[in-house]
Order: structure tokens, then sequence, then C-alpha cells
């Protein structure tokens, strides 16, 4: 048996009655699947005695849409029964997560970039990156739900919004801190508490509910061979790949992007060399905070669904990234990104239970650390 | 707004379990950070894997209450031993950042479905209390005045909590006298001089991340001792919550930790009884959830202001500066 729905996975194994128990963490509609393979040939759940309430999903016999409204318990009753399966493959199985995991590597490696160029440029781990993606998709919420404009225009405002966000916080703390001579770990700890704060401002307006965009949970209803995507899906990946090449552009082409990674090579000789290194910092501030406030609208049509503490959710995942990549290197942050992705999503399909999904990626965090702790990318360095 | 009810709500939170657990914590943390500068963000893992440790060995395994503390040290132990090998070699950030998310995945294997068995997934455990209650030396009755009245159970908690923490404040304060704490200050200064001198930094580290962890791990305990264990206790803010409570006592002292976890509960019981008080009577434009969510910004806000004005704490010594570039 499995629960899914609103960003949550649950899997658990009838008893020898036939019991089932789980738990969900809203009250809202979740998708209840019975695993046809472990019943009986030719036996399905009978859709003939389904309880008021319960659907099935088109296109299968074994899950169904149920809805907790009240009360957080529901009890479901499904009576087995003979009928015709219908069933997905391995292999379409595989490639649907293959997308889905695609699409949400390339949103973190929006987020990550940006975590990325932030440590590179500063040396700050930045802690309140996560609220930096969840003050994205606020925005995209006031404007796309309150003020119902069209999300086309929506997304140009989220960026202009990151953008600003982020200027504002490198004038306003992270500057006057860096002229005060503070060190980087106390400057980690400002990100904390800085993190902790806005998350709870986030909190204090939005409340503990869940809150769908315009156009969230599209039906997959655009086939492209084997694979099923909506297509918010489809613009989803099309962002995120769009940004990352204009940001790959960016760093190799233009003047401010070679000093970029001049400063992340050598702040000292950069600085010495003529270039102006807080205003470099100020355009990495500006772009990394829009970067992450785009992959925020991203992260909340993937989840689906804006809450106040669903930046800290890909926190980690973001960090398990950069740090894959290698610390510092804007381009190992896009493919941790995307292994992390894959691997969130693929590791279901091998046993892996789904509520321990992320467990896959924090753990190559740490392996990776034993092994090679400069990361994929990263140059070979004594980090002692 | 009734203020005698307020501040009696308030003088709780100088003898709760709450503030022992933290003040324990916390006091484990200034062996890691304040003492030997390891930057560990994971302490909730360390809590979790305290109060799971005892939990479990006593409803799945039926052992005693003094064996399930032990065991949950152990528990923490083992934890530590894991974290330190890979990261204790590299960059204090990378122990950063490697301590949080082992500590995430204690938490979510807590609460995942595939241990349902022992951990009892989300809803957590509970109703483990009879051997300890057994234990209590108190006959039965009501014990204190005012605020602090208890019943011989909760009395028992409070007493047993301080006993801890008495011990774990005393052992911090022997040990950053001896020569080890000496070593292990230096180790926090100046890695290369220690290890020109001819000492192990490897093993001092390992041994202080061990010694930290189990004072966690007995916060932790204390945590569950009069209530109940939910895995959605230890996320990454409860850690954070005890980084505010080491920093604003001061990271490099004996008693900074207990009197911050004194002050912050101190703060955040009034806040937590006077912001709805005040929602409530029309005084502030908020719901009550808003006004008790706002307490939480303020913690945040304070961690800031600590760090960036005050690194050394309220009773921190300038020259002992724990924050090494």
């Amino acid at each position: 048996m499995s629960v899914e729905g609103n960003g949550f996975e649950a899997e658990t194994v009838t008893d020898a009655a036939g019991k089932w128990r789980l738990y969900v963490p809203e009250k809202e509609d979740y998708t209840i699947s019975v695993d046809e393979e472990t019943l009986p040939d030719g036996v399905i759940v009978d859709p003939a005695k389904l309880p008021a309430g319960i659907e099935a999903v088109s296109g299968s016999t074994g899950s169904f849409t149920a809805g907790f409204s009240a009360t957080g318990t529901k009890i479901v009753n499904l009576f087995l029964g003979e009928g015709e399966r219908i069933t997905t493959s391995f292999w379409d199985q595989f490639t649907e997560r293959f997308v889905n995991g695609l699409n949400f590597g390339l949103l973190l490696a929006l987020a990550a970039v940006g975590v990325s160029l932030i440590f590179g440029t500063t040396g700050l781990t930045n802690f309140a990156h996560a609220e930096m993606l969840t003050f994205g998709a606020i925005i995209a919420l006031v404007f796309g739900v309150n003020f119902g404009i069209p999300m086309w225009v929506v997304l140009p405002l989220v960026v202009v919004a990151g953008a600003a966000l982020g200027w504002t916080l490198d004038a306003g703390l992270w500057k006057p801190l860096r002229r005060r001579g503070i060190g980087l770990v106390q400057l980690m700890i400002v990100s904390i508490g800085l993190s902790l704060a806005l998350r709870y401002v986030f909190q204090f307006f939005l409340g503990g509910s869940t809150y769908q965009l315009p156009g969230a949970g599209a039906p997959r209803d655009i086939r492209l061979g084997p694979i099923a995507v909506s297509w918010i899906d489809l613009v989803s990946m099309g962002t995120s790949i769009v940004l990352l090449l204009a940001v790959a552009y960016w760093l190799l082409r233009t003047r401010v992007g070679k000093a970029t990674r001049a400063i992340s090579d050598n702040p000292g000789l950069a600085a010495a060399s003529g270039i102006n290194v807080d205003r470099v910092i100020r355009v990495v501030w500006v772009l990394a905070a829009s970067l992450a406030a785009v992959a925020g609208v991203l992260w909340a049509y993937f989840r689906p669904g804006v809450k106040w503490d669903m930046g800290v959710q890909v926190l980690l995942l973001i960090f398990a990234a950069v740090t894959l990549g290698g610390l510092g290197t804007a381009f190992g942050a896009l493919i941790g990104a995307i292994i992390v992705g894959l691997l969130v999503e693929l590791s279901t399909l091998f046993g892996i239970p789904p509520d321990m999904k992320y467990v896959g990626a924090l753990a190559v965090l740490i392996i990776i650390l034993l092994v090679r702790p400069q990361g994929l990318l990263g140059r070979k360095e004594r980090l002692g | 707004m009734d203020w005698g009810q307020i501040l009696n709500n308030t003088a709780y939170w100088i003898f709760s379990p709450e503030t022992i657990a933290y003040a324990l914590a916390a006091t484990g943390l200034a062996v890691h950070f304040g003492y030997a500068g390891l930057l560990n963000f994971g302490m909730a893992g360390f809590m979790a894997l305290g109060a799971y440790g005892y939990a479990i060995s006593i409803l799945s395994f039926g052992l005693p209450w003094w064996v399930g503390i032990i065991v949950g040290c152990l528990a923490s132990v083992i934890f530590a031993i894991i974290l330190g090998i890979p990261t204790l070699r590299l960059r204090a950030d990378y122990l950063a950042i490697v301590t949080i998310a082992a500590a995430e995945i204690v938490r979510l294997a807590l609460t995942t479905q595939l241990f349902d068995e022992w951990t009892n997934s989300a809803d957590g455990l509970g109703g483990y209390h009879a051997g300890f209650r057994a234990a209590n030396p108190f006959p039965e009755g009501t014990y204190g005045f005012g605020p602090w009245t208890w019943t011989a159970d909760q009395l028992w908690v409070r007493v047993f909590g301080i006993i801890l923490l008495a011990i774990a404040v005393y052992l911090v304060w022997a040990l950053m006298r001896s020569p080890w704490g000496r070593v292990l200050k230096g180790i926090r200064e100046d890695e290369d001089a220690v290890r020109s001198l001819g000492k192990n930094v490897f093993a001092y580290k390992m041994q202080a991340l061990i010694i930290g962890g189990i004072f966690g791990a007995l916060g932790g305990v204390v945590f569950a001792l009069p209530s109940a264990v939910v895995p959605a206790t230890y996320t990454t803010s409860l850690t954070f919550f005890i980084w505010t409570i080491l920093l604003l006592g001061g990271a490099a002292t004996v008693f900074g930790p207990v009197v911050g976890s004194l002050i912050f509960w101190l703060i955040m019981g009034f806040l937590g009884n006077v912001l709805p008080a005040l929602a409530n009577s029309g005084l502030l434009p908020l719901s009550s959830a808003q006004a008790g969510t706002l307490r939480f910004i303020l913690v945040g806000v304070a961690l800031m202001l600590i760090v960036i004005f005050r690194p050394q704490g309220i009773f921190g010594n300038k020259r002992e500066l724990t924050f090494v570039k």
C-alpha cells in the first residue's frame, strides 16, 4: 500500500488480516495505491465496491484518490475481486521517474549554482538560501493568485523581486559585515539566524497551510514516446535550461562573469589586478537570489504547493549537490544537482521506501566527503 | 490581562525539563564548539538517538530504565565516531554540512514506516515511564509551591535532570582545566601548532565529539523522561535553538549554556504568554497563532545580533573568542 500527494509519500504492507495504517501530514487529497504485483493473479480491487468519496485514478486499477477533510484520519475499505489489471511496466516507470528526476535536478541546479557562486566569491555557506526559494514562490503566489496576473508575466516579476532581495541582503547585511571583518563561521551562523527569522516571518503571514499556484497539478496528458508529462513539467524544464545556459554564457563570456571566476580562484590576486571585488559580489548576490526565486516557483509546482518551510525541505539537497560537484565550482553544482535529482526520484524504484528517498542524497553527501572531498569537479587541495 | 498568571507561567520554565534538557545539550555543544572549535550542526541527531535509545530499549527489549540511558549514550557515541572519521580531518564548514545532513538522516530514519515496529514512525513512542517512576525515591504527594508545584513523578524528573546537568557541568569544568582541556583549546586556536607539539589532533577532536555527543544524548533522555518522543521534535530548528542558547550564554564558558538555557526559556515562556494575551485583548493586531510565531522570528534576529555584536556571549571572555578565522 502507498499514499502519495502534496509532496508526501509513504508505504506500508498489509498484515495477515489485510489491515493497514498510514499517516498523512495534511488534510488534503491523497492517492492511495495497492501494489497489484503482490496480489494473486487475476485479482484487483473491486471497482464496484469502492467506499463513498473514493475514486479510481483514470488509467489504473490499483490507485485511488481519497480526500482527508475534517479529521486527519480516514478509514478506507478496499474489496478485492476478479478483473483485468491495467499496469505500467518497470521501463515505463523508469522513464517517468527519470524525467521527473531531471526536472527536479534542474530546479535544484538553479539554486545550487547560486549557493556555489556565493561560496566561491565570499566563502559563505548560505543557509538562508532556502528562504530565498520560498520568497520567490510567495511572490508568485501573491501576484499569480491574489492579483490574478498570468504566470508568464509573474515569472519576470519573480526574477525582479528576487534580484531586489539579493541586492537588499548584500547592501543591508553582508557588505557591512564584510567591512567589519567578521569571520566566515560567524557569517555562517548569521545566515542561520537570518534563515530562522525569514522562515518564521513567512509562517507569520502564510500560517501553516499549503497554497497552490495557478495551473499546479496539471494532468500529464502530453505524450512524448513512452513519457507522459504535463505542460507545467515542460515549461519548468525549459525555464531551468534557458536560465542555466544564460548563466553559463555569463560566466564564460562576459567580463563580470570572468571576474567572478577570478575572485573564486584567488580573491587577493583578483583585487590586485583591478577587479572591484565588492561590486562583483553584489552582482553575484543579485544573480543568485533571482535564480533561487525562480527555483522556488518551480519547486512550488514540483511539490506541489507553496508553504512556509518549503525551502528548508530542499536546502540539504542543494548543499549535497554543491558538495558533490565541488564547493565553489558553478558547473560542478549543475552536475551535482542533476545527479541528486535523479537519485532522489529513481531510488524509490529500487526498493527504497518513498519516505526515505531523501536519505540517499544525504548519504551521498557524506560518502563523497569520505572518498573525494573536493567533489567531482573541484581541484584537489588540502582541506585541513 | 492577568499579569500574575503570566509571571507564574513564566517562572514555571526555571525548573522545567525542557530547560534542563536544552542546558545539557548546550553543554555538549560547548565541548564541541566552544572548547574544540568543532562546528556541530547535528545536535538534534544526538538528542534523538539519546531519546530513542532510551525509549526503544525499554519498550522493545524490556531493559531497565538506567540501561536504556546507557544504550542512548552508546548510540550517540557510535554516531559521533561515524561522523568524525570522514570529517574531522576536513575544513570546519564541511563538518557543519555533514553533521546537519546526518541529523536529518536520523530524523528521517525515525519517521519512516520501514522501522515502524520499533519507532512507531511519525506518531513516536510513549508509555515507557514505569521503570523510571518505580525508581522514584520521593513518596507520593505534592511538593513545592506557587509555579513550582509538582507531583512526586514531576519532582523526580527535575531532580534527576538537575543531577545529570550538575555532573555534566562539573565534568566540563574539570576537563577544561586539565592538560587534556588545554590541548583541546590549543587545537581550537591553532591546530598546526598543536600538531607540531606531537599531539594527535584527530584523536583529541574525536574524544571531544564523543563527550559532547554523550551530553547531547543525556539531554535527549531528559527531554523524553516526562512525556513522549516524537520524531518531528528533532528537526534542524532544534539544533539552531541550542546554538542560540550556547552563543547567548557564551560558547567557551562552563555555566554559559545553563544560564543561556534559562534566559532562552524564560523569554520564550514570557513571550509565549504575553503575546497571545496582548493579541486577545486587542493591543496587538495579531491572531494568537501569529503571536506564537513572532517569538521564533525574534530567536532568529537574536541569533544574528549576538553573533555580530557579542560573539563571546554574555559571560564569555573576549580574549577567548571561539570564532577563529
